[in-house]
């Protein structure tokens, strides 16, 4: 009984960073339907960032409790730069490309910043412990857990909440909904399908920094974070079904329970527990948990 | 009858190079042959309109069938491990191919790469089979006809090409026929197919155990090329590395798997020789020039030359 | 625009083989060192650019002729040297197929830090009939699965670093009943646990193994390995881990107890020192794969090039920057005894006789080819606990173990050695 507790909480800490890695790629998938593999590198950029703007903030000798204010904003001048820069100087020319097409642009793409990464910031790692330390412990079941995974599971919600108002409850959240529904129609309605582009893909790659930027002070920032990312979110979007929200936040939430308690009990089986789920999920529901129907065109 | 003749230019040009060309040429030539009988398979199954992104799973079981051969059960001779690669895999994917002949789209895709990374999981967790590090291999005979030092992978070259030209000219003969109709059929309309009176999952079944045969069998030649397995030939980088080789060449040609895995070998190698520093971005960059300018693939080069001349 | 880029491809193309087919025909004056280094990925900042800021560094000062005594001679037995470097990133594979090119483009090859390639490339370079030095890797399986000619390896398997680790612990903490380990789910992190292990069962039987955590590898988060460490009610914590997945451990862990809780062994540990320093909990005990960084004795080539790395690249070698160093040394060393006081440049058969079985003096210590038919080095271990003094992170209470206490005798199989009493 008193491991549950810790089992619990470490899977739902898990799953919250899965979730906020994974929101902007289903959100892409969705809209524009591309499989983005940079998703890893804008990650890995928003992690960078983040120590340079927070270690600057830091090293001028401003109040700690402002580098959190460093890393929201490293997130959103990664989405608010990187973003539209991508998208409007590669990716929209080769809309309507095939979709495995469009999953090696985004590759080659990924290589590309890789390299890019290394040639700013060099192959050493970078730390910034101070934001994850500031907040202080607690205990639970008899451990020590530091407040910080506690902040990282309310912004995992916020952001989830925050999508789901601006999807469900706003005007240009319907649009996109629409575009979402039928790429087409939509075009045909006079919706500017791409401004709802340009739009997603710089909310997607914001909210991939994030992921990067709240990760980054409790890891060491190095060459090749954004590789382990990739197909970690890829597994959770497929479990959740792709373009799907509330699949992403349930595939998450899954694949963080299965993998803390695979740790605990079945230490051996961690490197595939995440694989196995994603096997039997599509086993027993071929389009993952959340599919959206699709008419069937004769 | 026409296409066995045009076979032979290729088979006559690999044994010149496997007799004249040095070394390292040899060994980058049979790489480059390993991955393109793996991506001519990927071609079969790409021609009912599905993409595979865990072909490296039987690019690494063929290639663990072959070396375990050589390293347990003791059995040198290249041209067994060649069948037992693609036997090896074959099996697999007819059992696994019963489930994923279900799937389509990215659902495949993705099913398949979770079969792939359970795979890659399990070799990681065998430290009998040496974890991540591998384990090398010995061919030592051919056809029971043993090998002197040094001039192995000159004859694995001529065998991979005799091999390679072999299932070219069946898959010339499979696609080129009704079957090969009846796949594009599944992948432009399968309500269509289905309704005429054929097995869509039937097609897709066959397709998919054809490809596993061939990725089987190219990683055997890898394995016999490199003389070591690891399970990086199961991670998902090296399926996207034959999807990427496949919309390189183009889909048209069965000759395009075979340009275009020679021409990735060559701009990897140009590439992490002249620029060790940004190597990937050059390799990147060079993705998206093809992809960008070349849209069927390279094959458009040899398209455009024909229709100008 | 269209022609042009067909053209352009071909032009490439053939470029690569006129560039490829040139330096074999002019590999003349000065002697061609291959290194390959890991450039890119997880690896190059804690092991990579350390292993190539020091060979840049070595063969630079070889050149000049102001390495202290005994390689005061310029370059190799006066030939100057010159590296080809190339990345050492993208698995076995493509580190075959590198491997190939290089060969033909110089006339040593000094390089490999994954045991993987390694382990792939060794068969090759007896093929290819080229001297090759392998400088980091830790697998023993390399010399103790087959032997080569054209192989060498100067730096210590990993088994010694296991063994001194639990030796150490053993001394200090004679009690020590449980045991734990958080390793990478990858051969490095296997073996090293299973040394280990295998190790403390020798010295102390019946000791309890509590848990074994094996993360995947490069994962960065540990926080439900920690939590059952942290549950798990072992005395002692094993990690063999580096790099990103070792600091990310070190500040997942320290704020949540683990190196209070928990006696903490960081067998690999050393280049953490230069990224995290006082960060690194008091009371951890660390190795450093060998004599090397703080655990360096104090000769005037240790001090020469602590001395030259700091001053070029303002930051401690560590042991990957040793081992680089020791290996250029090693194949001098060979090579000088091999030209003798002739004037001709030895031939490639000439340097391996004069290495099997050499001693020579290397930054860390005297290494001695004594394993794998003299073409396998072992060293001292040394390993030592963490303090912080003065705002300084200082390593105190350091042991050192004589190279034949913690390696098997040659032929015997490490893990055979450990499980049978780690006895001479």
């Amino acid at each position: 009984m008193s491991s549950i507790l810790p089992i619990a909480f470490d899977g739902i800490t898990y799953a919250s960073w899965l979730f906020l890695i994974s929101a902007g790629l289903t959100l892409i998938y969705g809209v524009m339907r591309i499989l983005n593999v940079a998703h890893g590198s804008l990650y890995a950029l928003g992690a960078y960032a983040a120590c340079s703007l927070a270690g600057a903030w830091l090293g001028g000798g401003l109040p700690a409790a402002g580098s959190f204010a460093m890393l929201l904003l490293a997130a959103l001048l990664v989405g608010s730069v990187a973003g539209p820069l991508i998208e409007r100087g590669l990716l929209q020319w080769m809309y309507g490309k095939d979709e495995v097409v469009l999953v090696l642009i985004t590759y080659a793409l990924f290589l590309i910043m890789e390299d890019v990464i290394k040639l700013v910031w060099g192959v050493d790692s970078l730390l910034l412990p101070d934001p994850y330390a500031l907040p202080g412990n607690f205990q639970l079941g008899g451990l020590t857990y530091p407040v910080y995974n506690v902040l990282l599971i309310a912004l995992a919600l916020a952001t989830g909440l925050a999508l789901a108002w601006a999807l469900y409850r706003t005007r240009q959240g319907k649009l996109l909904l629409a575009v979402i529904h039928d790429r087409d129609m939509s075009m045909a309605m006079g919706i500017n399908v791409s401004r709802v582009y340009l739009a997603t893909f710089a909310v997607g790659a914001t909210l991939a920094a994030l992921g990067g930027a709240f990760t980054a002070p409790t890891i060491a920032v190095t060459p090749g974070i954004g590789v382990e990312v990739i197909v970690l979110a890829f597994a959770v979007v497929v479990i959740g079904g792709l373009g799907s929200l509330g699949g992403a936040a349930l595939g998450a939430l899954l694949v963080g329970l299965v993998r803390s308690a695979t740790v605990r009990y079945w230490p051996e089986a961690e490197l595939f527990s995440i694989y196995a789920v994603m096997a039997m999920v599509l086993i027993a529901r071929p389009k993952g948990l959340f599919a959206a129907q699709e008419a069937r065109k004769i | 009858m026409k296409a066995a003749i045009v076979a032979i230019a290729p088979l006559v040009a690999l044994t010149g190079l496997a007799l004249l060309s040095p070394q390292w040429l040899v060994f980058m030539a049979m790489l480059a042959l390993a991955k393109g009988v793996v991506v001519l398979g990927l071609l079969v199954l790409m021609r009912t309109g599905l993409v595979s992104f865990g072909q490296g799973l039987y690019f690494g079981i063929g290639a663990y069938a072959a070396a375990l051969l050589s390293h347990h059960l003791h059995v040198a001779d290249a041209a067994v491990m060649l069948l037992a690669g693609a036997a090896a895999a074959g099996l697999i994917a007819a059992l696994l191919g019963l489930l994923l002949a279900r799937y389509r789209d990215i659902f495949f895709a993705m099913l398949s790469l979770a079969f792939s990374m359970i795979l890659y999981g399990v070799l990681v967790k065998s430290a009998a089979l040496g974890s991540t590090d591998g384990f090398n291999l010995h061919a030592r005979t051919f056809f029971g006809v043993a090998l002197a030092s040094g001039v192995e992978r000159r004859v694995f070259l001529i065998a991979g090409a005799v091999c390679a030209v072999v299932v070219a000219l069946l898959v010339h003969r499979l696609l080129g026929g009704h079957w090969g109709r009846l796949a594009t059929g599944v992948r432009d309309n399968e309500l269509r197919v289905a309704y005429l009176g054929a097995s869509p999952y039937r097609v897709v079944y066959v397709n998919y155990l054809i490809a596993g045969a061939m990725a089987g069998l190219g990683g055997a030649l890898a394995a016999l090329a490199v003389g070591h397995v690891d399970p990086e030939m199961t991670y998902w980088t090296t399926s996207g590395e034959f999807v990427f080789i496949a919309i390189l060449g183009g889909t048209q040609s069965i000759l395009a798997p075979f340009v275009a895995a020679s021409i990735f070998e060559a701009l990897r190698t140009i590439a992490s020789q002249y620029a060790p520093n940004v190597w990937q971005m050059s390799l990147g960059l060079a993705m998206l020039a093809i992809i960008m300018f070349l849209p069927a693939g390279l094959w458009t080069l040899a398209e455009r030359r024909r229709r100008s001349v | 625009m269209r022609p042009s880029l067909s053209f352009g491809l071909c032009a490439a193309l053939a470029a690569f083989v006129f560039l490829l087919a040139v330096p074999a025909s002019l590999a003349q004056q000065p002697l061609k060192v291959g290194i390959v280094t890991f450039l890119s990925g997880p690896a190059a900042g804690p092991f990579g650019v350390p292993a190539r800021n020091a060979a840049e560094l070595t063969a630079e000062l070889l050149n000049a002729g102001t390495v202290p005594a005994p390689y005061s001679q310029k370059g190799f037995g006066g030939t100057p040297i010159e590296l080809v470097i190339i990345d050492e990133a993208g698995g076995p594979q493509k580190q075959v197929a590198e491997y190939r090119n290089l060969v033909p483009r110089v006339d040593i090859v000094i390089g490999y830090i994954s045991s993987g390639d390694c382990l792939a490339i060794a068969p090759v370079a007896e093929e290819q009939k080229k001297l090759t030095v392998l400088f980091d890797c830790g697998t023993p399986r390399i010399f103790e699965d087959a032997s080569y000619k054209y192989v060498f390896r100067t730096g210590p398997t990993g088994t010694m670093d296991n063994v001194s680790v639990a030796l150490y612990l053993v001394e200090r903490t004679p009690n020590v009943k449980s045991i734990a380990g958080l390793n990478q789910n990858y051969a490095w992190g296997q073996d090293s646990w299973a040394d280990f292990e295998n190790a403390m069962k020798t010295l102390k039987p019946g000791i309890e193994v509590k848990t074994s955590q094996m993360p995947k590898l490069f994962a960065g988060q540990f926080g439900a390995e920690i939590t059952t460490l942290l549950g798990s009610g072992a005395e002692v914590i094993h990690s063999s881990m580096w790099g990103g997945d070792l600091e990310g451990l070190v500040l997942q862990g320290a704020p949540r107890g683990l190196f209070e809780k928990h006696k903490v062994v960081l067998s690999a540990g050393e280049p953490a020192i230069n990224r995290l320093g006082t960060r690194i909990p008091d009371g951890t005990i660390l190795g450093a794969r060998g004599p090397f960084g703080p655990f360096a004795p104090g000769t005037d080539l240790a001090r020469w090039l602590k001395t030259t790395y700091q001053d070029r690249y303002h930051v401690p070698p560590n042991y990957a920057s040793f081992k680089m160093t020791q290996a250029i040394l090693g194949v001098k060393a060979a090579y000088e005894k091999a030209k003798g006081s002739g004037n001709e440049a030895p031939d490639q058969d000439k340097i391996i006789a004069a290495f099997e079985n050499l001693t020579f003096e290397g930054p860390g210590g005297p290494v001695k080819m004594a394993l794998g038919k003299g073409h396998q080095a072992i060293m001292d271990a040394a390993v030592g606990t963490t303090r912080v003094e003065g705002g300084e992170l200082k390593i105190v209470d350091i042991a050192r173990y004589s190279a034949d206490k913690v390696n098997p005798p040659d032929g015997v199989k490490s893990e055979a050695w450990i499980k049978s009493g780690i006895k001479k």
